[in-house]
């Protein structure tokens, strides 16, 4: 008796059902259902294995076996744009021990809770201005451009010491970078524009310091030479990327989703502090926007979820799966602001876990809000159906969300 | 219940400060989890336990 040949590998990809904006790709929902670690295929065909539950992505993601090094032959990237820029775009998030902590602890100290605690009042003073912009101009607004984006954009601008006037030239190239359909040729020099830009910056800085994180930067590791003004850029646009573009999707796509549960917005809009800060965790694992999953190579055989996973191989942690795992959230389909979230992995786990989560998780806890208490009466523009999801985007959420009130 | 934490594996996430205020905080310098009671009192024990779980470096362990 012959065996069978293998079947192909199933394509992963990032569409999701029509009228189902909210809920992950059909496809890779099945394969859950399957096994826990399962094989797929990629944009340029090759295969890497995919971890769809939860209890087996949190123990990979905490392996140092596991590395998050895209300069590994076999690391499976996004799309031929990222598999352009990878060597280019080298900082602590591809980083692995120890030299990925002794480079994320420039920072840690600049996103402690007290840090961002004692931000509260300025990002609600950008809140208020930004609203009462909106409630002037009148309805219709498109949120991302007059609210969802200029909040985190602001609020990372101040604290890096960005100019906040070339929010048009580093949103446009962070953008480019981030699009998986982007040509090769133009992610890379988007990629290099933002770099050429920060590089001044940094200089900048140097020469002239201000009170801020990219000043202290200059000062502490350029002007001692113990980094080059090309790590520090890096470096910058890291954080200048990672602090707007998920904090903007988020708030445009949690509101979306609450106009289509209006017990669970009303909930927000009224509710104490302490549920607003649960309802954003839900929000967080509902939604999962980065949805392109935690991407690593092993580097040495592993056994997870009754697999061996051999050393080379690519493994890719799916956390819009693991953030629906009935195992560990019941009902997982549903929003519910009300359940125990917090253990969702919106955030990544393991070493990588997001620097600004704390920052992300303030400025969500003062947006949603805010937002929903200006406007009582807020509602989609054009049908849900017609709404431009970021399919294609790394970060997942809405270019465009038509709101009336 | 006793905790220990391992600073060296800490990535400073602030989680357990978020679980558990009471027992934990950050190093204000480099956010480095900072141990405040390293045998809290019962009405913690349930906190303590959900901020190990979900320390995304598995630096606090209990006994
Ligand atoms: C809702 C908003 C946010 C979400 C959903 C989010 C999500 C994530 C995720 C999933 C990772 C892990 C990457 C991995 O494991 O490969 C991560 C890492 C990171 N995030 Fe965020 N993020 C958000 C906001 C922010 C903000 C506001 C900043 C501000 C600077 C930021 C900075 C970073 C950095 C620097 C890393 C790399 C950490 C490391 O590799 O050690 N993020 N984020
Ligand atoms: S949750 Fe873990 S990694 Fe985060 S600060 Fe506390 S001990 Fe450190």
């Amino acid at each position: 008796m012959t065996e069978a040949p293998a079947a192909p590998a199933p394509a992963l990809t990032t569409r999701r059902a029509p009228g189902c904006p909210f809920d992950p790709p059909p496809v890779t929902q099945e394969l859950r259902e399957q096994a826990p670690v399962t094989r797929v295929s990629l944009w340029n065909g090759s295969t890497a294995w995919l971890v769809t539950r939860h209890e087996e992505q949190v123990a990979l993601l905490r392996d140092p076996r596991i590395s998050a090094d895209s300069r590994h032959s076999g690391y499976p990237t996004v799309s031929a744009s990222f598999e352009a820029t990878r060597a280019h775009n080298r900082t602590f998030i591809t980083m692995d021990e120890p030299e990925h902590n002794a480079q994320r602890r420039r920072f840690t100290g600049d996103f402690t809770i007290k840090r961002m605690q004692a931000l509260r009042p300025r990002i609600e003073r950008i809140i208020t201005d930004l609203l009462d912009a909106m409630e002037q101009a009148g309805p219709p607004a498109d949120l991302v451009t007059d609210f969802a984006l200029p909040l985190p954009s602001l609020v990372i601008c101040e604290l890096l010491g960005v100019p906040y006037e070339d929010h048009d030239f580093f949103q446009r190239c962070s953008a480019v970078m981030i699009d998986t359909r982007s040509a090769p040729e133009a992610a890379l020099a988007a990629s290099q524009e933002l770099l050429d830009y920060l590089e001044k910056l940094v200089e900048f800085k140097a020469e002239q310091p201000g009170d801020d994180l990219l000043s202290r930067l200059a000062e502490q590791y350029l002007l001692t030479g113990e980094s080059t003004v090309d790590e520090c850029a890096k470096q910058a646009r890291l954080l200048l990327i990672a602090g707007h573009e998920t904090t903007a999707n988020m708030i445009a796509l949690g509101t979306c989703a609450l106009l289509q549960h209006p017990d669970q917005l009303a909930a927000v809009r009224d509710g104490s502090p302490q549920r607003v800060a649960g309802a954003v965790e839900e929000l967080l694992r509902y939604l999962t926007i980065t949805h392109m999953g935690r991407r690593r190579v092993a580097v040495a055989d592993i056994e997870v979820g009754g697999q061996l996973i051999r050393a080379g191989e690519a493994v890719i942690c799916a956390n819009d799966l693991a953030n629906r795992d009935p195992e560990v959230f019941a009902d997982p389909d549903r929003l519910d602001v009300d359940r125990a979230a917090r253990a969702h992995l919106a955030f990544g786990s393991g070493p990588h876990q997001c620097l600004g989560q704390n920052l992300a998780r303030i400025e969500l806890q003062l947006a949603y809000p805010a937002l929903l208490r200006r406007f009582p009466g807020l509602r989609l523009d054009r049908p849900l159906e017609e709404l431009p999801f970021r399919t294609d985007m790394a970060v997942y959420g809405l270019h465009e969300l038509p709101l009336s009130w | 219940m006793r905790i220990t934490i391992d600073e060296d594996k800490c990535c400073g996430a602030g989680q357990c400060v978020l679980a558990a205020p009471e027992v934990f905080d950050q190093r204000d310098e480099d956010g480095v989890v900072v141990l405040l009671d390293a045998e809290p009192p019962a009405e913690q024990h349930a906190a303590v336990t959900e901020a190990a779980q979900i320390c995304p470096a598995a630096a606090i362990a209990l006994a």
